[in-house]
């Protein structure tokens, strides 16, 4: 077992060489030219200062020592300097945005749990009913709701019309010193997130648990004349959240998606909100640290899914050791 | 003498009894719904084209009206107007990248699959890097890298077709090692088929019904990434109405206490996304239910 983990944390850095490799072959291949997004329209910069701007970027040295270069500052731990946003180093204008992200994702993360497991567990206990039949509709349907509508319309309702929720940012501007963590400008952005990811959980929960419910073991229970609940709380329900172990890293991946709309709407201080503007202003250092770092998450959400899902699941640890 | 009993109609039977008896309602009603919309997506060019004389500052941001049953945005357009040519630009850009993601996923999945050891391994790879990375973030950093030479509308048919192509990939590919083992194929080759002639002969006609599928499937996926990035400020450029554009416009006049300017928008991505996927998957279950747990694009 520690074997494995240990093996399986050796490739990391690998699997990490790999994207870098591999996205900065994408850029070194593509037509763009940094010089010419950074100077812009302006015709007056002379060929001189412009050669001057690609000496302190490094972009007059050959492609393949360019990437060395790059790669020496990912194993510095800098990840490059910003461009355009802020001209510092890349991983510092990360690590300030790190914070925000981590805590709306955490929270929807946690949000999309809580429902996916009471809405799907209730939908199978009153199978068939109209009530699972309404959740089955709406997680259909809220499958295709774009998030950044749903914001928008959350926005009109509780910001616009009612007036009780705050429309975006983090804390009130006209009192500063009210405390950063002012929870009534957390509750749209978690509450997007949220609603348009819970559908799917829901579903799985629902169709998971129904699957299990038809199991030998589920039957015999039943049989020994076992209270339904206990059957369903002792033994389906843990046996149907098994697979999810699995799937938690990609979860991640598409919380992380939605948190590029829902941040940028709701001007929410994190990383999304920092790509869009990095892509706004092509500030490619940024933007690729960026993909580094979410690429970074979902091999790490991964590869922790991996060996949950091993202590979680005697059947598949022996044959492995 | 008849060893197996066919108790059940086979597919193509019951395609041939008629498949219009068995339609279910939402999948019927989505695809009328998708037809019209398509219609009128197209016939908007030819009714009344968006251009500056449908400018109006004596009009902006009606409520909707009877004149205006969708209201005006914020330079007196008539949204519901602007909202079909956006329309017919998003399925436009929406099934052209789709159709891209199909080649390319195709194209790798069968040289992947045909040629095998260590292409096969180098391939599947890529796939498996592409497929774990953040679809929207990459195709931000596509957007960006392609855009000052191609143009918003090229850079999003890149983007979406360079990020969504690992499914048609791993499909045709697990198609192609599956086929590898049929009767004809070791006929074909030892009837001295090459390479060439045994994929295009032989490979290809089987791969064209998944390929037709993944195509449908694709596009609901395409039509949201387009709107996301357009409504992002990095999609095509603003006289270019597409749906996520509009979008885009109509949250600028939100907080003016304008809310038609992004429900109607954002509500006519939903139906188009729910419409195509409801059919697409109708369709996906209708003609391979081995799809079903391979295919949650």
């Amino acid at each position: 077992m520690i074997k494995l983990i240990l093996c399986r944390i050796f490739t990391l850095p690998l699997i990490l060489f790999g994207v870098a490799a591999f996205t900065f072959t994408l850029v070194a291949l593509s037509p763009f030219d940094p010089i010419r997004a950074y100077v812009g329209a302006e015709t007056g910069v002379s060929k001189a200062t412009k050669a001057e701007i690609a000496r302190e970027w490094g972009l007059d040295q050959p492609p393949l020592q360019q990437f060395f270069t790059w790669l020496g500052h990912i194993v510095k731990g800098d990840l490059g300097n910003s461009r355009l946003v802020a001209g510092r180093p890349v991983l510092e204008v990360i690590g300030s945005r790190l914070g925000p992200s981590v805590a709306l994702v955490g929270c929807a993360f946690i949000a999309v749990l809580i429902g996916g497991l009471i809405l799907g567990t209730f939908a199978v206990m009153f199978r068939d009913s109209w009530f699972d039949w309404c959740v089955r509709s709406i997680g259909y349907v809220m499958t295709a709701a774009p998030s950044f509508w749903v914001a928008l319309l959350l926005l009109q309702v509780f910001a616009v019309q009612l007036r009780w929720l705050p429309a975006g940012g983090t804390n009130d501007l006209r009192a500063p010193t009210s405390g950063t963590l002012d929870l009534r400008y957390w509750i749209l952005p978690v509450l997007t997130l949220a609603v348009t990811q819970q559908s799917w959980f829901t579903l799985f929960v629902r169709n998971s648990l129904l699957e299990i419910s038809r199991e030998d073991y589920v039957q015999f229970s039943r049989a020994h004349g076992m209270d339904e609940l206990a059957v369903l709380f002792r033994h389906a329900l843990p046996n149907a959240l098994l697979p999810f172990a699995t799937l938690i890293g990609s979860h991640l991946g598409e919380l992380m998606a939605g948190s590029i709309l829902v941040e940028t709407i709701f001007d929410w201080p994190g990383l999304g909100n920092l790509a869009q503007r990095a892509g706004l202003s092509a500030d490619l250092p940024l933007l690729l640290g960026i993909t580094l770092l979410g690429s970074f998450f979902v091999i790490a959400g991964n590869l922790l899914a991996d060996l949950l899902y091993r202590v979680l699941d005697p059947r598949i640890r022996e044959p492995l050791e | 003498m008849k060893f197996i009993i066919n108790e059940y109609p086979s597919v193509a039977e019951q395609t041939r009894r008629g498949i219009l008896h068995r339609v279910p309602l939402r999948v019927a009603v989505a695809a009328v719904g998708i037809l019209i919309l398509g219609f009128l997506a197209l016939g908007a060019y030819f009714i009344r084209p968006v251009d500056a004389r449908s400018v109006d500052l004596q009009r902006v941001l009606n409520a909707p009206s009877f004149g205006h049953p969708f209201g005006t945005d914020e330079v007196g357009r008539d949204l519901g107007i602007r909202l079909l040519h956006g329309l017919r630009v998003s399925f436009a850009i929406s099934i052209l990248a789709a159709i891209v993601a199909i080649l390319i996923g195709g194209l790798a999945g069968l040289v992947a699959g045909t040629l095998g050891h260590w292409v096969d391994s180098l391939f599947m790879r890529i796939v498996d890097f592409v497929s774990s990375q953040n679809h929207l973030l990459l195709g931000i950093l596509l957007v960006v890298l392609f855009r000052p030479i191609m143009g918003g509308a090229a850079a999003i048919v890149l983007s979406v077709g360079m990020t969504h192509w690992t499914t048609m990939a791993r499909i045709v590919r697990g198609e192609l090692l599956s086929l590898r083992e049929r009767p004809f194929i070791s006929a074909a080759i030892n009837g001295g088929a090459n390479r060439l002639r045994l994929g295009w002969r032989h490979y290809l006609p089987h791969l064209l019904p998944s390929m037709g599928l993944g195509l449908v499937l694709l596009v609901p996926h395409a039509i949201f990434h387009e709107s996301a990035l357009s409504f992002l400020g990095l999609g095509l450029p603003p006289h270019q109405a597409s749906l996520g554009n509009i979008l885009a416009d109509g949250r600028r006049s939100l907080l003016a206490g304008a809310w038609w300017t992004s429900f109607f928008p954002g509500g006519l991505i939903f139906i188009v996304v729910l419409g195509i996927g409801t059919v697409g998957e109708y369709l996906r279950d209708l003609l391979s239910p081995r799809w079903r747990s391979e295919l949650e694009l």
